[in-house]
């Protein structure tokens, strides 16, 4: 019994090596096709639409929400304190800092990724990236850069969109519900606010945008067995760009609170 | 010329293909038998460059496939069309961006000449004017004629073909093979197709070779091929269920 536990363990992290392999292989292909002529604007365009534009919706409403859910949250608390003042200072940092950058980070793997592994896992099955590559054209140039490309352009653009209308939502929140003037709930806002914190959370969704393309194209590319192959490889992809994200956050918040403090 | 030399692969320590070697001469036309799942798709995507040896190596025109580096893999591939068992239309794209693929990738072809080498390519097909379709709204013997056309519009030096006519109408597989033998005889295109359909075989072949547990077990003229007493060729082209290739089967069953 224990035996066997260890044997589907080891085989587990044998599993995540190789898929950190893959993906770091994948990743370098990708840089280097994506700095090297010639270069494919259509398909670059056609991918910011897709991945950024289509997804200005979902991340407006989960942005507002959470903004208005955090200001109603921290108001519990802050009450009892009498400081409900501050709820703007403190919903402004953890929504640039923090909230902003994974909220649409995870709203995008959710939305972009499954559907970018669900794409290629179906061309996959269906021989047609054995048929690009017959045809003299690169799968990672063709495919994943113009993807890589749009995803790490967008995300911090979506990031930036999403912290405002999260703000907007806590706004709303504090000055209709809770009494705050406007004027005062402004000014803590950018008070508490400095370069670093929005620099931080876009250079983390930078991050993210990568992630989120470099995974859904590794899962979509290793998918096997038809259609049953490519639901697997959608959820397994979905998965594991959540916890590399929160990895990564995990990461890049420590990184810089300890170097750049 | 193409060249292929004591191939073994394995999948999962399954033994594909075992020590298997044949040559295809320049404007040949050679078509490969042998039962479903015995690794003639695998040979072929060997031929193309998409799978890697574990041994063996297969040369095109002198030039070891599996040892290219990317631009000449590249420059090799564009005198290669490969025509794949399930059409591999691309979803994405309209009938005409899928046959003109080659050519919008590679060259700096126009657009209305690129719409000429199409229709050309969809013509000797039978499906003029459909450019404007998506591969979802084709059948599926029109998707392995789309596809076809695909091949042929870049017109290349050799044409891998997998299973051309598995799943077509009598009349439109004869179609299809009356053009493998058109470009055969007026272009001189080599061909390799691999096909359980061996009505089909004999009428387009130069060649037949017949592969069985990994290896090329005879090959030759349709006529030799017909007339082999090789029981397990026999057994295959008069499509008997009992025979030696069965009874291997049931005996590791």
């Amino acid at each position: 019994m224990l035996m066997l536990f260890f044997i589907d363990l080891g085989r587990k992290v044998l599993s995540f090596m190789y898929f950190i392999g893959g993906l770091a292989n994948l990743a370098v292909q990708t840089v280097y096709s994506s700095l090297k002529p010639p270069f494919k604007y259509e398909q670059i365009i056609v991918q910011l639409k897709k991945a950024g534009y289509d997804s200005f919706p979902i991340v407006s409403v989960v942005a507002f929400f959470i903004g208005c859910i955090f200001a109603l949250q921290s108001a519990y608390f802050m009450q009892k304190l009498g400081s409900e003042m501050y709820i703007a200072s403190l919903v402004a940092l953890a929504i640039v800092r923090e909230l902003g950058p994974v909220m649409t980070a995870l709203v995008v793997a959710g939305r972009v990724g499954a559907s970018i592994t669900a794409e290629l896992g179906s061309m996959q099955v269906t021989e047609q990236i054995d048929a690009l590559e017959a045809m003299a054209t690169n799968p990672v140039k063709y495919l994943v850069v113009p993807r890589f490309v749009a995803l790490s352009i967008m995300l911090p653009i979506l990031t930036l969109y999403a912290n405002i209308i999260g703000i907007i939502g806590s706004y709303l929140i504090c000055v209709f519900k809770l009494g705050i003037s406007s004027s005062m709930y402004m000014n803590i806002t950018f008070d508490s606010l400095i370069y670093k914190d929005l620099f931080s959370g876009l250079f983390k969704a930078w991050i993210f945008g990568m992630l989120i393309a470099l995974i859904s194209c590794h899962e979509g590319f290793n998918v096997t067995g038809g259609a049953e192959g490519v639901g697997k490889a959608t959820t397994r992809s979905v998965v594991l760009t959540f916890i590399m994200i929160i990895a990564a956050d995990c990461f890049f918040t420590a990184m810089f609170y300890f170097i750049l403090p | 010329m193409i060249e292929i030399q004591n191939l073994v692969k394995r999948f999962n320590n399954i033994l594909v293909l075992n020590d298997l070697s044949l040559n295809i001469r320049t404007g040949q036309t050679c078509v490969i038998i042998g039962r479903s799942g015995c690794g003639k798709s695998v040979l072929l995507k060997h031929i193309v460059g998409l799978i890697k040896p574990d041994k063996g190596r297969i040369l095109v025109d002198d030039k070891e496939v599996a040892v290219l580096k990317e631009l000449e893999l590249a420059a090799l591939r564009a005198k290669i069309s490969m025509v794949f068992q399930g059409g591999a239309l691309f979803d994405s794209m309209n009938v005409t961006e899928n046959v003109g693929f080659g050519l919008i990738e590679h060259t700096n072809i126009k657009d209305d000449e690129l719409i000429e080498r199409v229709e050309e390519s969809l013509s000797m097909v039978g499906l003029g004017g459909i450019g404007n379709l998506a591969p979802s709204e084709l059948s599926g013997g029109m998707k392995k004629r789309v596809a076809l056309a695909r091949a042929i519009c870049l017109k290349p030096e050799i044409i891998l073909y997998d299973e051309p006519t598995t799943g077509l109408d009598p009349i439109t597989a004869d179609s299809i093979n009356e053009l493998i033998r058109f470009l055969h005889d007026k272009l001189k295109v080599t061909s390799v197709v691999v096909t359980h359909d061996m009505k089909s075989a004999y009428r387009i072949a130069d060649k037949i070779a017949m592969m069985y547990k990994g290896k090329i077990i005879l090959e030759g003229t349709p006529a030799e091929i017909q007339n082999t007493d090789n029981p397990i060729v026999q057994q295959f082209i008069n499509g008997i269920s009992k025979g030696p290739i069965t009874e291997a089967i049931d005996t590791f069953k």
